[in-house]
């Protein structure tokens, strides 16, 4: 009897699940009246607007990540090792992107940072990108933190520090060559997730105006019929594969870091 | 800073400085999140020259508006209370429904996938789906004879947007409530079972008070999740439903509602909504995980 009813459960939840994603499979695969073809997915490739886009948002991914692990891992590094009192507070701090929606931040963005402001980054090309990746890390942060945090809570920072110390290390060196290889599996699991983040991000980019991949299949799916179906399994695909980079990253470590 | 001081005591060193470590973070974040916020939340108590002003919260009090947030509010509370539902009874399929072991791993990671799965290509996987020459839809009218829209359902409204957003509900769900079934211990059951507790009763006077506060805080952050996601409800809708998210980020392209002032005020509400969401699940956890300790 209660078999009975956890399978039924779960194959309620497959056939939930795979729907959706055998419906755009087949959808995406159908431009050619009466046959199967890979003609959308062609069309996507062949377009210019989505080389742009996709080569855009990759960029911004690449940029947030890099700028979220250098403001990062020394900030939890130091907080653990010598601010360990304004844990709670910072982890709040992380948190709050998660409370605030995106739309309402950029919103803020907009208002603040427009051409008549003292800090006028709307007013030129690469002060939006510069805002919209600063806009990213806001994003990215709670994840971000929250596997740096986690990887740090493995290893003792505190020997290591002072083994490094006495060795004649200084602030950089401990960092880049003693903490960051440490944590390199959870610095690498939030870079990933932070990718799938970003490549698919549209409110922002959007309201920015940036030629991000987000706006760019929204506009396609206002415009089109089969091509969104194949934007749909190619980010879907993006998505696995970054979620699949995390597990394979993972064990390497012996302890798994706890999915956001 | 007091604790600033305290942690200055080990090595050598005179000056409490510590806390300049976080000064870049802290500086990034006041600027590129708290700054913006505080930003919104003064401009909608503030009139286009800067005087105070209720105006603008009053304005959102029109017929509107006001139903735009009841729409948005609605949706919210039926994708979280279904997903927290549905994806309750899987996770709890699978953790105690003596499913075979091996299905825990790749679930777990399908759900990491699927509720990271939002925006605009979940909108098209759905429409390729359920939308009006969508297989579920061509499937369900060629071979049962079963019309959705004349059965009255139709994407692009409530119940579409509510199916959709399960999609990533659900597994935001199994995944934080996995855990929390696996903090039951086995010992309460068995203690309950010698007391003489059916099943029935475990469950009700054992377990479900014990998870009570994680079911509802997961609840409340489903709600905020639901509440803020603008990209999915966009890309299936266009603008034909008007939800908050949608009103607010037409509101910003052009100024639909013609007063500057009176999108800070929704952008406000926006904040309120989710900000009391989330208030009462960091509330709840915490006194969840005294007990699941």
């Amino acid at each position: 009897m209660k078999k009975i009813w956890a399978w039924g459960a779960l194959i309620f939840g497959l056939l939930y699940f795979t729907l959706p994603l055998i419906g755009m499979t087949n959808f995406s695969l159908k431009m050619r009246r009466g046959e199967y073809s890979f003609d959308a997915y062609a069309k996507v490739f062949s377009d210019p607007r989505f080389q742009e886009t996709f080569t855009y948002s990759i960029m911004q991914a690449l940029f947030t990540i890099a700028f979220g692990v250098l403001l990062v891992v020394p900030t939890a590094y130091w907080v653990r090792l010598k601010l360990p009192g304004l844990r709670p507070y910072i982890e709040f701090i992380t948190l709050l992107p998660l409370v605030i929606p995106a739309i309402v931040i950029v919103f803020g963005y907009i208002r603040l940072y427009n051409t008549s402001s003292w800090l006028p980054l709307t007013g030129s090309i690469a002060g939006t990108n510069v805002l919209l990746m600063f806009g990213y890390a806001i994003l990215a942060l709670p994840y971000m933190y929250r596997a740096v945090d986690t990887g740090l809570r493995t290893i003792d920072i505190a020997t290591l520090t002072e083994a490094a110390q006495s060795l004649g290390a200084g602030w950089a060196t401990i960092l880049g060559r003693i903490i960051l290889p440490n944590v390199l599996v959870a610095v690498l699991s939030g870079a990933f997730l932070t990718f799938a983040i970003v490549i698919g991000e549209f409110t922002m980019a959007a309201l920015l105006n940036r030629p991000a991949f987000g706006p760019y299949m929204q506009l396609l799916g206002a415009n089109r019929a089969y091509e969104p179906a194949a934007l749909a399994v190619i980010a879907f695909g993006i998505t696995w594969g970054c979620l699949g980079l995390i597990q394979l990253v993972s064990r390497f470590q012996k302890i798994a870091p706890p999915k956001a | 800073m007091s604790s600033a001081h305290t942690g200055a005591r080990p090595p050598a060193r005179r000056l409490p400085l510590h806390w300049l470590g976080v000064l870049p973070f802290a500086a990034f974040v006041f600027l590129f999140l708290i700054l913006p916020t505080m930003k919104i939340v003064v401009g909608a108590f503030q009139t286009p020259d800067g005087s105070f002003t209720f105006d603008n919260v009053i304005g959102l009090f029109t017929p509107s508006i006001l139903s735009a947030y009841w729409i948005s509010i609605k949706i919210s509370i039926a994708s979280a209370l279904l997903g927290c539902l549905i994806g309750f009874a899987i996770a709890s399929a699978v953790v105690f429904g003596g499913l075979p072991k091996w299905i825990r791993g790749p679930l777990l990671t399908f759900s990491g996938v699927a509720s990271n799965f939002a925006g605009v290509p979940l909108a098209f996987a759905f429409l390729a789906t359920l939308g009006p020459v969508g297989i579920l839809t061509v499937f369900l009218r060629s071979n049962f004879g079963l019309d959705l829209r004349l059965l009255g359902f139709n994407l692009l409204s409530f119940w579409g947007l509510t199916v959709t957003y399960l999609f990533f509900q659900i597994p935001l769900m199994i995944l934080i409530i996995t855990p929390a079934l696996d903090g039951l211990k086995r010992e309460w059951r068995e203690a309950a079972e010698i007391l003489g507790a059916t099943g029935l009763q475990y469950w009700r006077m054992v377990a479900f008070p014990i998870l009570l506060p994680s079911l509802l805080g997961t609840l409340a952050l489903l709600f905020a999740n639901a509440f803020g996601a603008v990209a999915t409800a966009i890309a299936l809708t266009g603008s034909s439903l008007s939800i908050v998210p949608i009103l607010l980020f037409a509101q910003i392209r052009g100024d639909v509602l013609g007063n500057p002032h009176l999108g800070y005020a929704l952008a406000f509400g926006m904040i309120v909504v989710t900000g009391i969401a989330n208030a009462i699940y960091i509330w709840l956890r915490a006194r969840s995980e005294r007990w699941l300790k």
